[in-house]
């Protein structure tokens, strides 16, 4: 709690920025409306009108809080119109990629930890591919899935579960590894075979690593599924929400859809965050 | 049907002959740890061309690698092109700026503790945030060229170097600053001589993964619109029509421009950091 005052100290510094930076680059089409009206205008009227623009260049921070509020509480959860039914499209691709690039990642490294030909010719191809400007192929997955027949979640899904797939290979590879030698011998001391040593050594060794890698692939999985939803013209979901509001020029819109997924970001990492502090507790390995 | 039979026994051929490699490979010299992933990747693309020759599979759903390949040398002008406008003017451009920006502020509020405490945690919330959701906008202020697409990358790049800088600045030990201090070095002498070169494997961890995020934010960018050149563009109108080929061709370049990158970034890191335990050689 220490950290309390200096972060709500740079919260309110942002926001004050925030405000600035709205009646700086607001303020130039309200005096574009007033020169071609002919009237003169003082700074004050200026800055108040800054506030609350329709289409501000940047909106005000409360115009933004306004927009989320009346997205996420102001209709019918059902309707289009509303934060929390394109929320729940993108999540809803967010977790069923998740849960299988999480699941793939699992049985990969698993098999590159058990198979030394599979960890020599694997594990160099996974790390290069994290160079790799994956998302650049989104829209192809996309089009391509779409000429298969397959649409909806499925596409949007493999996209991310392709993005959360390596933070899990990599950080299981070190989990599973991460069993010293001495503990591998006491294993063998023991007569333990090749499957006792992996449920009860190397798999609880590797939560740690399982849980810290869960959090990055949670916000790329979700990060993968907006991109997923910005061609091949998707109709919901926050990506969607993204890209009609730059169509429009309705930048409300496009603030309220971004802090509508930095909650979803956030919510999905506390939330593993959560589950890991119980889980380990439960196994003992609570630091 | 030759074609795939063929391109499954070679996959096979290969698989075997490298558990082989691997296994007999006790004293595994530089060659074999190239080797063998270089052969799986061989492996990849052969198993890749049989399939599609073998089951016929059309090329708007999975070109061949050879076909790909085809294209790569024929459209090298418009793939130049498009490395200029994305990569070298909007990834490169907006990386050295959110780079040298991020460690410029790390620096400055490096003196204030307060400041610190209250921006690690807003900056390592901000670098798990979908941060290319920005896109649009940007591209509405800064327009359609590479400028809007160096702003993203700014954006992108700024907070994973700013929380690894803070990080590494912090990463002195009490000891070593004592010493500066009973020589009587000054505030800018400890920094220049010993915390920046103490944070430099820090810097580099953020620099590395910036190189990533900047193509990927150069290109999604470019989705949101852009003048008729660069990859985002090229990958997204070539989907439109189908030519399947040239968007195959437009990855490959991007794949290779990003290895190719966080090679260099690499190759600087051994440069500077050759006194860090993970980069003096086993042996």
């Amino acid at each position: 709690m220490r950290a309390l005052l200096p972060v709500l100290t740079v919260l309110a510094a942002i926001v004050a920025l925030w405000y600035a930076g709205a009646v700086w680059m607001n303020s130039q089409w309200s005096y574009d409306q007033a020169a071609r009206a002919g009237v003169e205008v003082s700074l004050t009227e200026v800055v108040a009108e800054t506030m609350h623009q329709d289409r501000p260049v940047l909106p005000a921070p409360h115009q933004v809080l306004a927009g989320l509020w009346e997205g996420l509480f102001g209709q019918k959860i059902t309707s289009k119109r509303s934060l929390v039914y394109h929320g729940w499209v993108t999540l809803e691709a967010t977790l069923l990629g998740f849960v299988i690039g999480t699941g793939l990642g699992i049985l990969l490294a698993v098999g590159i930890v058990h198979n030394r030909a599979m960890d020599l010719s694997v594990m160099p191809w996974a790390i290069a591919s994290q160079t790799i400007p994956i998302l650049a192929i989104a829209p192809m997955v996309i089009v391509v899935l779409a000429s298969l027949g397959v649409t909806g979640l499925l596409p949007k899904s493999i996209i991310s579960a392709y993005l959360s797939f390596f933070p899990v290979v990599v950080g299981m590879v070190k989990g599973l590894r991460s069993p010293d030698a001495m503990q591998l011998d006491l294993m063998r001391t023991y007569g333990a075979g090749a499957w006792p040593v992996f449920w009860k050594l190397r798999l609880p060794a590797s939560m740690p690593f399982l849980f810290a890698s869960l959090k990055v692939s949670a916000a790329a999985s979700l990060v993968g599924a907006i991109v997923g939803e910005l061609p091949a013209g998707a109709v919901a979901g926050l990506g969607a929400r993204l890209l009609s509001g730059s169509y429009y020029g309705q930048t409300v819109q496009i603030w309220a859809a971004l802090l509508a997924a930095a909650m979803l970001a956030a919510a999905l990492v506390i939330a593993i965050g959560a589950i890991e502090r119980v889980t380990l507790r439960r196994m003992g390995m609570a630091r | 049907m030759t074609w795939l039979w063929g391109a499954l026994l070679f996959w096979l051929a290969a698989w075997a002959f490298n558990a082989w490699l691997a296994g007999r490979a006790r004293a595994r010299g530089r060659v074999v740890t190239l080797f063998i992933p270089a052969l799986f990747g061989i492996t990849l693309l052969v198993l890749w061309e049989g399939v599609v020759r073998g089951l016929n599979v059309p090329s708007v759903i999975l070109p061949a690698p050879s076909a790909i390949w085809a294209r790569i040398l024929g459209a090298l002008p418009t793939l130049g092109e498009d490395f200029v406008q994305t990569i070298l003017k909007g990834a490169l451009g907006g990386y050295l700026i959110g780079c040298c920006a991020a460690v410029l502020t790390a620096i400055l509020i490096d003196r204030s503790p307060f400041l610190q405490r209250g921006l690690m945690p807003v900056g390592n919330f901000v670098a798990a945030l979908p941060v290319v959701g920005i896109a649009p906008i940007l591209v509405m202020w800064f327009g359609f060229d590479w400028q809007s697409k160096a702003a993203v990358v700014v954006v992108m790049v700024f907070f994973p170097v700013l929380v690894n800088t803070i990080a590494g600045l912090a990463a002195s030990e009490r000891m070593q600053r004592d010493l500066m201090a009973t020589w009587g070095a000054s505030y800018g002498q400890t920094l220049l001589k010993l915390r920046l070169p103490a944070a430099m494997p820090f810097i580099f961890n953020g620099l590395k993964i910036a190189t990533t995020l900047a193509l990927i934010g150069a290109i999604v960018a470019e989705f949101f619109g852009s003048p008729v050149k660069g990859m985002g563009f090229r990958i997204s109108t070539s989907v439109g029509q189908l030519a399947l080929d040239m968007v195959w061709a437009e990855i490959a370049v991007a794949a290779l421009a990003g290895s190719a990158f966080y090679g260099l970034v690499a190759l600087i890191e051994k440069g500077v950091t050759f006194w860090h335990p993970s980069q003096r050689a086993r042996g």
